[in-house]
């Protein structure tokens, strides 16, 4: 099944964005069935057969772009290429580039639910891109649906006239015809030129053990073949290629790969973050002038320290995270020592939700229990003597006299929301000391909201406040702008009169007194009482802001008789050392793991 | 070897709401199949033959809740089974207001000798919020029958910890109830445990208990009260004039072996505790089967027995017997235990002598935190 006699202009690359549970994998196994790129029963065992693969030698095979042939109504075969993007809506930056990928989308919406937040976060992402949108309402047969009012909320968004909007069902196989002829007609062929200099966007990478690292591919301009000595625009690394192919759906290598063609490729490169999303490949002896447009360097912006409970965990701990950065080059750490929790590292990520991902992935696929501490922004602190250093652990701030200014990150926040929930989401941005910028209606319903609000507001619970206030109906996303004075203080926390280094954290000084009085009683409630009375004090330098205590235990013990049921008394006791493992001992008070999160939380508390 | 018995009731007419024993809505065939299976079980595990045992308990749900018939053939099963007659301690528990004269007649022919008697709080307002159906008066009309009838070892339970409880209410409580005189009572925090009312309530913030402070000066106030009144703690919960001790009670806190028979009935025999199955078709089908309805059976290993001397052995003011300790695994408790007892007692929560080791005053507040001590970290033995 060779592309080669199929001619530039009857390719096709598109993807499907849809909101979760709206048919997106049903609707794509339709189209992979009706192309015939393989029968059912192969279908079956060629994707059994990876899995096998998969089993036995630990090879990851991630299908991110499936070539399909499909012999149109004028005739003609063309070759499409389904392109799936990232299932984490909130990793923007990986989806989008998986749609530059491509020239058109298929727009799927849910006969009865209509559109929905998620789907429009990557629809603008699709338009960002330029890219032709075929607007699908699925599931059509559901009696619940509603085709009329859905056409109506499409029309209205993106200005496509009724005969524009196919009617399908994934399910029953309706309307599948009419979106692979619709692909055929109004998705453009790639345009570059085989004979250019190579221009490849790479829009996924994936550490495989054995192979290296895979990259899925997108050849723009020119070609690429095996042996030949490729670089990495931006990080301007060389290897040569080992092996391409293309996913059809299984991987099958191929001699070379052209413009139109979307594929994989393998050159012995040792960690991803030498292949990275959104870099261009060009030829190392022939390389392009320009890369791709699009690419972003994702620097962590948000840091935490990462503690094993257990200090005897250090090391594979420390393995842990190793592992983890060969498959993700956004992933940072060093290690740190803290007075509280000893010996841990300082790990750096793009945001709340990658931070979630790699600790509940050390915790689940390592076994490690961790301590994690409250994420940080890092600062620029310009000293007296004229130095500027850079913090990204609150307890490292220099003292307030040795300062003369503190300056933290800002973002633009682009907030797209329906007309009723402006209000809602002014209130939010306000109180997150944002400085409005502008807004805009996109329609009748729509308004699009720019602010511009200090980063460390953001990793805080910015995101989850947006959501509940909204229904989850606002679409958020965020730029850097640059870096701005405040008048900033850190704040530390004391437990029975010590400081504990990883619990300190930096504050505007406007809303310190209030946040400090919030985090000590948060933290009277979440430390379990201890045999002996525990104050908890908030201080700025040597000034306590405010206090609460944690009042000593006067009783702990089990009456009940429980009818001779032994096992569970000695569960209960069982269950109570365990707990009591989790805890650390910071000083001398015992301290659960959700403490050091609390200064996180304790936001949504006060509302 | 096995000298007490435990035989559970879970027939209930109504359902307080912070009970999480096994328990049913009464029905008189389902309790009549239910005698049946239990008859089957009993024979199984110790024939008919009217074995000698120093104790035997019949609890629940409520035992009294069965009818004058069906309570007749539980004493018949259980008197073919022991020897019930030369039984020291035999055990019913009742609930005031939900039996009778005769009820209590035909127990005492049947040589039932104790009662435990499920008064919880004088105080018929806050009976009704624990969903208990009896009110103060039932209590003083059923304590004439026992007078009538002869029993003289009745035992009283009182809870404390109860949502809306204040100190005062329980104090006048405890003052009522030693007022009656009695030789035995138990006192129970209330423990708010899943699957009940009060869980619920609780979780919805409809209810709270006391805080901890509260509580505490309610258990305190308990043991002044009855320590001045001649009634002796032996045991965290309970308390007796001399020679009136729950012996079966003591088998649990002793380690000692007993039965258990009934529906979600545990039992401990020789290298194991048994757990029988709960729901009551399951139970009955298994019992009439084979006789032995278990959900399932735990081995106890010599650790195992080892932490369990400790945690239940202190739960008595007697504390544990270093001898007893010696004997019975081969081992000294201060070789093995050397590092816990150190810290314990630098804490002052516990003492120890020649003989025993027991917790101290200030120990029986935090009972939970030293038990736990005694929990082997798994390098030892």
């Amino acid at each position: 099944m060779s592309n080669n006699q199929i001619k530039q202009d009857n390719v096709r690359n598109f993807s499907i964005i849809a909101h979760i549970d709206h048919g997106k994998s049903t609707l794509a196994d339709r189209i992979l069935e009706r192309t015939k790129a393989l029968t059912q029963r192969e279908m079956k065992e060629q994707f059994l057969d990876a899995m096998d693969l998969e089993r036995e030698r630990g090879i990851t095979i991630k299908l991110n772009a499936v070539q399909l042939r499909y012999g149109a109504a004028n005739g003609e075969d063309y070759l499409f290429h389904l392109i799936d993007t990232p299932g984490h809506v909130d990793f923007t930056y990986e989806v989008s580039r998986s749609l530059a990928a491509c020239d058109g989308v298929l727009l799927v919406v849910d006969a009865a639910q209509g559109i929905e937040a998620q789907t429009l976060a990557n629809l603008y992402l699709a338009l960002d891109n330029d890219l032709e949108i075929i607007p699908v309402i699925n599931k059509i047969d559901l009696p619940a649906a509603d085709p009329e009012r859905v056409t109506k909320e499409l029309e209205d968004l993106l200005g496509v006239t009724k005969d524009e909007v196919i009617h399908a069902s994934g399910k029953s196989g309706i309307g599948i015809d009419d979106i692979l002829e619709a692909i055929v007609e109004r998705v453009p062929a790639p345009e570059g030129e085989p004979e250019d200099p190579l221009k490849a966007l790479i829009f996924d990478s994936l550490y495989d053990p054995y192979r290296g690292v895979i990259a899925s591919i997108s050849i723009k301009e020119g070609t690429v073949r095996v042996g030949q000595r490729i670089r990495m625009m931006q990080t301007e690394k060389e290897f040569e290629v080992t092996e391409i192919g293309v996913f059809n759906p299984k991987p099958t290598p191929k001699d070379s790969l052209t413009v139109g063609d979307v594929g994989y490729l393998t050159a012995s490169i040792k960690n991803v973050s030498d292949s990275r999303v959104g870099d261009t490949i060009t030829s190392a002896e022939r390389p392009a002038s320009e890369p791709l447009p699009g690419y972003k360097k994702m620097n962590p912006m948000v840091f935490c320290g990462i503690f094993p409970v257990d200090a005897s965990n250090y090391n594979d701990l420390r393995e842990a995270l190793e592992r983890l950065e060969l498959n993700d080059s956004s992933l940072q750490y060093e290690a740190e020592t803290s007075q509280a929790l000893g010996f841990g590292f300082r790990c750096g990520f793009l945001g709340l939700l990658h931070m979630e991902i790699i600790q509940e992935r050390i915790e689940r696929e390592f076994g490690i229990d961790l301590i994690t501490t409250a994420p940080s922004v890092i600062y620029e602190v310009e000293l007296t003597d004229g130095e500027t250093i850079t913090v990204d652990n609150p307890s490292m701030m220099p003292d307030t006299q040795s300062v003369s200014e503190v300056r933290e990150p800002f973002v633009k926040a682009t907030i797209m929301v329906p007309n009723d929930y402006v209000g809602s989401v002014m209130e939010i941005c306000q109180a997150k000391r944002g400085a409005f910028q502008d807004m805009q209606y996109l329609d009748d319903n729509r308004v699009n909201i720019t602010y511009e609000i200090p980063l460390s507001e953001i990793v805080y619970d910015f995101f989850d406040q947006l959501k509940s206030q909204t229904k989850g109906y606002a679409s958020f996303d965020y730029d850097l702008v640059g870096y701005r004075a405040s008048n900033l203080v850190k704040m530390d926390i004391l437990l029975n009169n010590d400081t504990i280094d990883a619990l300190s954290f930096i504050v505007h000084r406007d809303f310190a007194y209030e946040r400090g009085k919030a985090i000590a009683n948060k933290l009277k409630d979440l430390i379990p009482r201890q045999q002996f009375e525990v104050p908890v004090q908030a201080a700025i330098g040597n000034k306590i802001v405010a206090r609460s205590t944690i009042k000593a235990m006067r009783k702990n013990v089990l009456s009940k008789c429980y009818g001779g049921d032994i096992s569970r008394k000695r569960k209960l006791l069982e269950k109570q050392k365990e707990g009591k493992k989790r805890m650390k001992m910071v000083g001398s008070v015992e301290v659960p793991q959700e403490a050091f999160m609390a200064v996180l939380e304790m936001d949504t508390d006060n509302d | 070897m096995i000298s007490s018995a435990y035989i559970h009731i879970p027939f209930c007419n109504y359902i307080c709401h912070y009970c999480d024993f096994t328990k049913f809505f009464y029905n008189r065939e389902l309790a009549d199949q239910y005698l049946k299976a239990l008859e089957n079980e009993m024979v199984t595990a110790v024939g008919k033959k009217q074995q000698a045992v120093n104790t035997i308990y019949v609890g629940g749900g409520t035992p009294t809740a069965l009818s004058y018939e069906q309570l007749e053939v539980l004493l018949k099963v259980i008197a073919d089974s022991f020897d019930v007659m030369a039984c020291p301690e035999y055990t019913f528990e009742a609930n005031p207001g939900e039996f009778d004269e005769r009820k209590l007649a035909l127990l005492k022919q049947y040589g039932v000798n104790r009662i435990s008697f499920g008064v919880q709080v004088f105080d018929d307002q806050m009976l009704e919020k624990l969903g208990r159906n009896h009110t103060v008066a039932d209590v003083y009309e059923n304590l004439r029958h026992f007078e009538k009838q002869d029993f003289q070892n009745v035992s009283v339970d009182l809870m404390y910890g109860l949502p809306g409880q204040t100190y005062k209410d329980f104090e006048s409580s405890i003052n009522e109830a030693i007022g009656l005189g009695l030789p035995h009572y138990s006192s129970y925090s209330l423990q708010i445990e899943p699957k009940t009312v009060f869980y619920m309530r609780n979780k919805k913030g409809k209810i709270t208990k006391p805080v901890e402070e509260e509580e505490a000066a309610m258990y305190e106030l308990l043991l002044n009260k009855m320590e001045s009144n001649g009634i002796y703690q032996y045991e965290i919960s309970n308390f007796a004039k001399p020679g009136f001790e729950s012996q079966h009670n003591l088998t649990y806190w002793n380690n000692d072996f007993y039965f258990g028979f009934g529906a979600g009935a545990h039992g401990y025999l020789p290298g194991k505790r048994t757990v029988n199955m709960k729901p009551l078709n399951h139970y009955n089908k298994k019992a009439l089967e084979d006789g032995l309805p278990r959900l399932h059976e735990e081995t106890v290993e010599k650790r195992d027995a080892i932490e369990e001397q400790m945690f239940l052995g202190l739960r008595k003011t007697a504390g544990v017997s270093k001898k007893g300790f010696e004997d019975r695994f081969g081992l000294s408790i201060n070789s093995l235990y050397r590092r816990e007892l150190d810290y314990l007692k630098r804490k002052e929560w516990i003492e120890e002598n020649e003989e025993t080791i027991r917790l101290t005053k200030q120990g029986q507040l935090f009972g939970n935190i030293v038990f736990q001590e005694f929990l082997l970290e798994d390098e030892k033995l």
